[in-house]
């Protein structure tokens, strides 16, 4: 492997574990409104986040294109008011990973916060405990196995991702490149063994992500 | 202990829990089949259900009163509620599930102290052990332990040996005369056997289809035989 190929492998797997750990609150936040109560428009909200499992991903990635864009809702008032661009930068990436794996701990964490039986969380609640307290000692603790296998099941989303990110932040080799678009960029240039050593990483950090997120799940039902 | 239910009128599946009573005993066992409202009335008295109209105090404090708009939140109750299924945090030791809401009752002579409920309830060889390697009547004691180490005011069981056999049954209910004997607080025992009523309770109230239809006295307190 080539130090270039290590920096790539470096940046895609660094990127995905940034996105993975900036949906982990809002994943959790989602989950558990969704899990344990019933508000107007819920349906609404869970068929939003659903939304980037089913759509195609560049139709994604074309719709936080034009939010991320410096013409766009979100792109242009970091332009303006911060000079930063987000669009075609690492930044780019970071959300398009994000919103794409984001479904994936949603939907995990959710089961799993469904299975914590609300009775331990009123008991501990007449024990004393406030909402905070009753979440993070023993709604968290129990839904642990499935947070974590939905963390897992995310970042090995985020590291295939392509059709997004590619529409979000193109490919500029050593800026925005990642596996998944390096992979289709070498294969088009006729860099043969080049895309297949990638194709190699990729298929070996894919399937340790998606193992350990297995053994996870498996370890919460023999847990039950 | 006096626990005021006043107007109280809860819409459940099939009928609404309809309650107008005040208790006086120390021990007061509510009586009735499964699926009367036996433990919808103690979720309520607890925080945990919101009924669309209620007045409860306890000892004159208001816990609920929704003419007012005030519900004291669960936390704040003081109430220790020992249900049907225990609800022993899983993922903790004995210990942990003591101390969850063990308030900090240093002083070894206080009548929650740490000390003082584990030895009244013999759960001192248990305690580094995980809940979930206790048998039936260990874990009843456990659960106990637990909701007596919040300092109460007052004490709600929901048939805490309905899933014991009758041997168990028998090794628990001293532990629970003596939780009514030692630390004085005040219980509801809800449970369809009359033998557990009175082997604990003064008084039992009779619940059907949500309504408390007749109270019996089982035997007189030693105020009321005064």
């Amino acid at each position: 492997m080539t130090a270039d190929e290590w920096q790539l492998l470096w940046f895609t797997a660094w990127v995905s574990a940034l996105s993975t750990i900036l949906i982990l609150p809002f994943g959790l936040a989602t989950a558990w409104l969704l899990a344990r109560h019933e508000w107007p428009g819920k349906s609404i909200v869970e068929t939003l986040v659903s939304l980037p499992l089913v759509m195609p991903p560049v139709a994604t990635g074309l719709i936080l294109l034009k939010i991320l864009g410096e013409k766009g809702a979100v792109g242009g008032f970091f332009y303006r008011h911060f000079d930063v661009d987000i669009a075609f930068t690492w930044r780019g990436v970071l959300i398009a990973l994000a919103v794409m794996s984001f479904p994936l701990l949603v939907r995990s964490t959710r089961v799993a916060f469904e299975q914590v039986n609300p009775r331990l969380e009123q008991i501990a609640r007449t024990l004393g405990a406030s909402n905070a307290r009753v979440f993070t000692t023993i709604t968290l603790p129990l839904a642990s196995h499935g947070v974590i296998g939905g963390l897992l099941l995310a970042f090995a989303r985020a590291l295939g991702e392509f059709g997004a990110t590619i529409m979000v932040a193109g490919y500029i080799s050593g800026r925005t490149a990642t596996l998944s678009t390096e992979i289709y960029h070498s294969f088009n240039n006729g860099e043969d063994s080049h895309a297949y050593r990638l194709l190699g990483m990729s298929v070996a950090l894919a399937f340790l992500a998606v193992w350990s997120s297995e053994l996870f799940m498996r370890r919460r039902k023999t847990a039950q | 202990m006096n626990l005021q239910l006043k107007n109280i009128f809860l819409p459940l599946a099939d009928f609404p829990l309809q309650i107008d009573l005040e208790i006086e005993g120390q021990a007061t066992a509510i009586f009735g089949p499964s699926g009367a409202g036996k433990t919808s009335l103690l979720d309520l008295i607890a925080g945990l259900r919101r009924p669309a109209s209620a007045v409860v105090r306890l000892d004159g404090r208001v816990l609920t009163d929704t003419s007012a708009r005030i519900t004291v939140p669960t936390r704040l109750r003081q109430i220790g509620y020992v249900p049907q299924d225990l609800a022993l945090f899983p993922h903790l030791s004995v210990r942990h599930n003591l101390l969850y809401g063990c308030k900090d009752n240093h002083d070894s002579n206080s009548l929650f102290s740490y000390e003082h409920v584990t030895t009244v309830l013999e759960i001192a060889p248990l305690i580094e052990r995980a809940v979930t390697n206790l048998s039936g009547g260990e874990k009843q004691r456990v659960a106990l332990a637990r909701a007596l180490l919040a300092s109460p005011r007052i004490l709600l069981l929901d048939e805490p040996l309905a899933s014991l056999d009758t041997v168990l049954k028998s090794k628990i209910i001293p532990y629970l005369a003596r939780v009514r004997d030692e630390f004085h607080v005040p219980m509801l025992y809800v449970t369809h056997d009359w033998g557990e009523a009175e082997a604990l309770c003064e008084e039992a109230l009779i619940m059907e289809c949500g309504k408390i239809v007749r109270g019996e006295l089982i035997r007189k307190t030693a105020t009321q035989e005064k």
